[in-house]
């Protein structure tokens, strides 16, 4: 199947001069319709820059994005437009996100009107509830007259995606899109997100940094992690969860906090040599990860940035040294 | 070291060695739309060289708590009926009468608590050093080369460089090293028991196990007494050793940490287990509570959480269940124990490890 979604070499710098940093450097993925891919990473990786750009908010400084098959730099206008619809992009903080002087009517019919999407004989209200419900914001004439702030973080984030599905989106960037929402409801907003998936065809790439969730989320999807604005590893989920080969995704497996005291008890603990994540602002030169990694070889590691290459058992890493060799994360 | 000027009194015979008691307490916050009660009537022992945690939704009295015992909540709250008493070495003070330049004092020297937001936690025109200084001076500690030496040796068991961080702000210092200083600073007067609020929420994954380990060490070398408060049901599998649940501004159920995690008995605790993934366990299906934690101005009838609870029955809209005994050092506060307990046969909670086999066999080549 041809991907919906194709990145090639995106690269983002922000900053001039001394301040110069790169937040996303050559990164290449391509999504297929229905898939659904995680992007994971510590914080200041590059993850929301990437889906930004992915959702053209934001221009790449250089590389490539293509849409169903088209560069979208090549779009002219018309189609520029069509594909910004077509991708939406959630956030993790629907309070800030919502206008707070709008209604949930107004906050979705607006776009409804302005974008032509009322079906003949219906009404811009009607798709509002039907939307509504599609989110399990039931029942929807009890929330349609609210503020955003009369409604719990849950149900804004809901809110937020009815809103994004007004344009008919092929393709949803959630950025954090439940992080911020309590534990109790998180499961019942992923599973919302899921049955998008299935009900109308929307692809999804799913931004968080927590590894828990993004196993659950895309266990039949991928996973892709980030280091410093690089992809360090990629695969399918299943695969990097109990075989994860690149030293960073083994130390970060490694380190998640498990909600499970026998799974806390035997998680191997692995020692980095550094503790501190390096600055944008003074990369280390070779693979970024060395002055942390515990498997590094001088003169090989600190030398050129290692390539992500293929491995027989699915996705790609980027370690010349370990790409091989398989690793329990418990003992 | 000065040894502080408490007003202790003999401690009595029964729980003679808790060293902290909270008995009955409750806060309320004033505030415009009425009385938020955010602490319904907690009683709890914390046992010496334990470690609980408070766990809980968002709003549910975690931090309210903490900053009960230390005192430290905003003027518009109130914390009464309740007696919250401190015991060491036989003697006890009652925490609530304590006058401030005593409150002080037990804040440094017998119970220190971290703060969720760690940046706020310090005075941010002061380096590193002056704050201990400022610290230990408060408390009639005046030898400078001491206070220095502790501070280094404190820095260092908090694996951070002294030399680095000894002459920064704290606006100079990342999340994680921030949190590791102030745990540090915290530890500065040698306190019986550490509360630490959220201490790993918003700090990156692998900063959150050098903050996990280096707890691990004040417990299990050092045999501190702690109080871990988070929403993140993680954080309590990884340190406590004993868990209690809060909803609605009371605990709903208290055990060890293996039977919290494996066999809970009270049903918010069961939708909360249920409700969080792991990465190294199998894969399994997770479920959410419905609805959403209540008004803590206007509060429902009965049981706190009926209006969310699968077990519900008419009897939980009309009383409000005490804590009850439900197994050996376990209680919980739910009218239908025993049916969240046949539930538990039929669909038990151990998640068991994911590809078990897989994982011995190639166990061979140990990382560390
Ligand atoms: N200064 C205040 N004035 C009014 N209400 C307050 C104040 N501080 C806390 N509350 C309320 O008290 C309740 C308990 O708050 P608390 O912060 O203790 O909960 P928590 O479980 O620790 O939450 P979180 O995980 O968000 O920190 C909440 O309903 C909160 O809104
Ligand atoms: N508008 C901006 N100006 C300057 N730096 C930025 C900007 N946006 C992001 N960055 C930097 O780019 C890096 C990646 O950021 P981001 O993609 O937001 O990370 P993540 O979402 O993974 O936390 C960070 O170092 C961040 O500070
Ligand atoms: S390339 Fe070298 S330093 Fe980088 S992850 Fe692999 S072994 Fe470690
Ligand atoms: S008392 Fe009733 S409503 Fe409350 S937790 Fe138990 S079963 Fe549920
Ligand atoms: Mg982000
Ligand atoms: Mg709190």
């Amino acid at each position: 199947m041809a991907p919906i979604l194709e990145v090639r070499n995106l690269t983002k710098q922000f900053g001039k001069g001394k301040e110069r940093v790169t937040a996303v450097d050559s990164v290449s993925f391509a999504i297929e319709p229905g898939e659904t891919v995680c992007l994971v990473g510590e914080s200041g990786c590059g993850k929301s820059t990437t889906g930004r750009m992915v959702a053209g908010l934001l221009e790449a400084t250089s590389g490539e994005v293509l849409f169903e098959g088209k560069n979208i730099k090549q779009l002219d206008s018309a189609a520029f437009r069509r594909y910004r619809q077509s991708v939406q992009i959630i956030h993790q903080d629907p309070y800030s996100s919502l206008n707070p002087t709008q209604t949930v009517r107004q906050i979705l019919t607006a776009p409804l009107l302005r974008h032509n999407k009322v079906k003949p004989g219906a009404t811009a209200e009607k798709r509002a509830l039907e939307l509504l419900e599609v989110v399990d914001l039931t029942p929807a004439r009890d929330v349609i007259d609210k503020y955003p702030h009369q409604l719990s973080g849950g149900q804004r984030q809901r809110v937020a995606v009815a809103r994004a599905l007004t344009v008919d989106p092929k393709f949803i960037v959630a950025d954090e899109a439940v992080s911020m929402v309590d534990v109790s409801i998180r499961v019942s907003i992923l599973t919302m997100l899921a049955r998008l998936k299935e009900e109308f065809h929307v692809t999804f790439l799913f931004i968080t940094h927590d590894l828990a969730l993004a196993k659950y989320f895309a266990w039949e999807g991928r996973i892709t992690v980030m280091y410093l604005g690089r992809i360090v590893e990629d695969g399918p989920t299943q695969r990097l969860i109990t075989d994860p080969r690149h030293p960073y995704t083994q130390a970060l497996l490694s380190a998640v906090p498990e909600a499970d005291p026998e799974l806390a008890q035997h998680k191997r603990q692995i020692e980095l040599r550094g503790a501190e994540i390096p600055s944008l602002l003074a990369l280390p030169p070779g693979c970024t990860f060395h002055p942390r990694c515990p498997y590094f070889a001088p003169g090989l590691c600190d030398v050129a940035a290692p390539p992500l290459e293929a491995i027989p058992e699915g996705g790609r890493v980027a370690c010349p040294v370990r790409r091989q060799e398989r690793v329990s994360l418990l003992v | 070291m000065a040894k502080n000027k408490l007003d202790w009194h003999t401690g009595e015979q029964n729980n003679g060695r808790a060293p902290l008691s909270l008995e009955n307490v409750h806060v309320s916050y004033a505030t415009r739309r009425g009385k938020v009660r955010a602490i319904r009537g907690v009683t709890l022992d914390l046992h010496a060289g334990e470690s609980l945690a408070l766990i809980g939704e968002s709003g549910s009295g975690k931090s309210t708590l903490g900053l009960a015992i230390v005192r430290l909540l905003p003027e518009t709250a109130e914390t009464s009926p309740g007696v919250i008493t401190y015991r060491r070495d036989g003697r006890e003070v009652d925490v609530l009468r304590l006058k401030p330049n005593e409150m002080r004092e037990f804040r440094w020297s017998e119970c220190a608590m971290v703060f969720q937001a760690a940046l706020n936690a310090f005075n941010p025109v002061l380096k590193v050093w002056a704050q201990a200084l400022d610290t230990a001076k408060a408390h009639g500690w005046h030898d400078k080369d001491a206070i220095r030496r502790r501070l280094v040796e404190l820095l260092e068991f908090v694996q951070l460089d002294p030399k680095r961080v000894i002459d920064s702000y704290p606006h100079e210092l990342s999340g994680g090293m921030r949190q590791r200083v102030l745990l540090a600073l915290s530890l500065l007067l040698n306190p019986q028991i550490l509360i630490l609020d959220e201490p790993t929420t918003a700090l990156d994954i692998i900063t959150q196990r050098t903050i996990i380990k280096l707890l691990r060490e004040l417990k299990e070398e050092q045999h501190f007494t702690m109080i871990f408060i988070s929403h993140d049901l993680a954080i309590a599998a990884e340190l406590a050793d004993r868990v209690a649940t809060m909803y609605a501004g009371r605990v709903v159920e208290l055990g060890a940490s293996d039977d919290i995690f494996y066999r809970p008995r009270h049903p918010y605790t069961l939708g909360l287990i249920r409700a969080v993934p792991t990465v190294t366990g199998g894969f399994e299906q997770l479920f959410s509570i419905p609805g959403s934690p209540p008004d803590l101005v206007e509060l429902p009838s009965g049981c706190k959480f009926h209006p969310r609870c699968a077990f519900a029955t008419d009897r939980c809209k009309q009383e409000e269940p005490e804590l009850e005994e439900v197994g050996p050092g376990h209680t919980a506060a739910c009218w239908h124990w025993r049916e969240v307990e046949a539930e538990l046969q039929r669909n038990p909670l151990h998640r068991g490890a994911l590809n078990v086999l897989d994982v011995i066999e190639i166990d061979e080549e140990v990382v560390s």
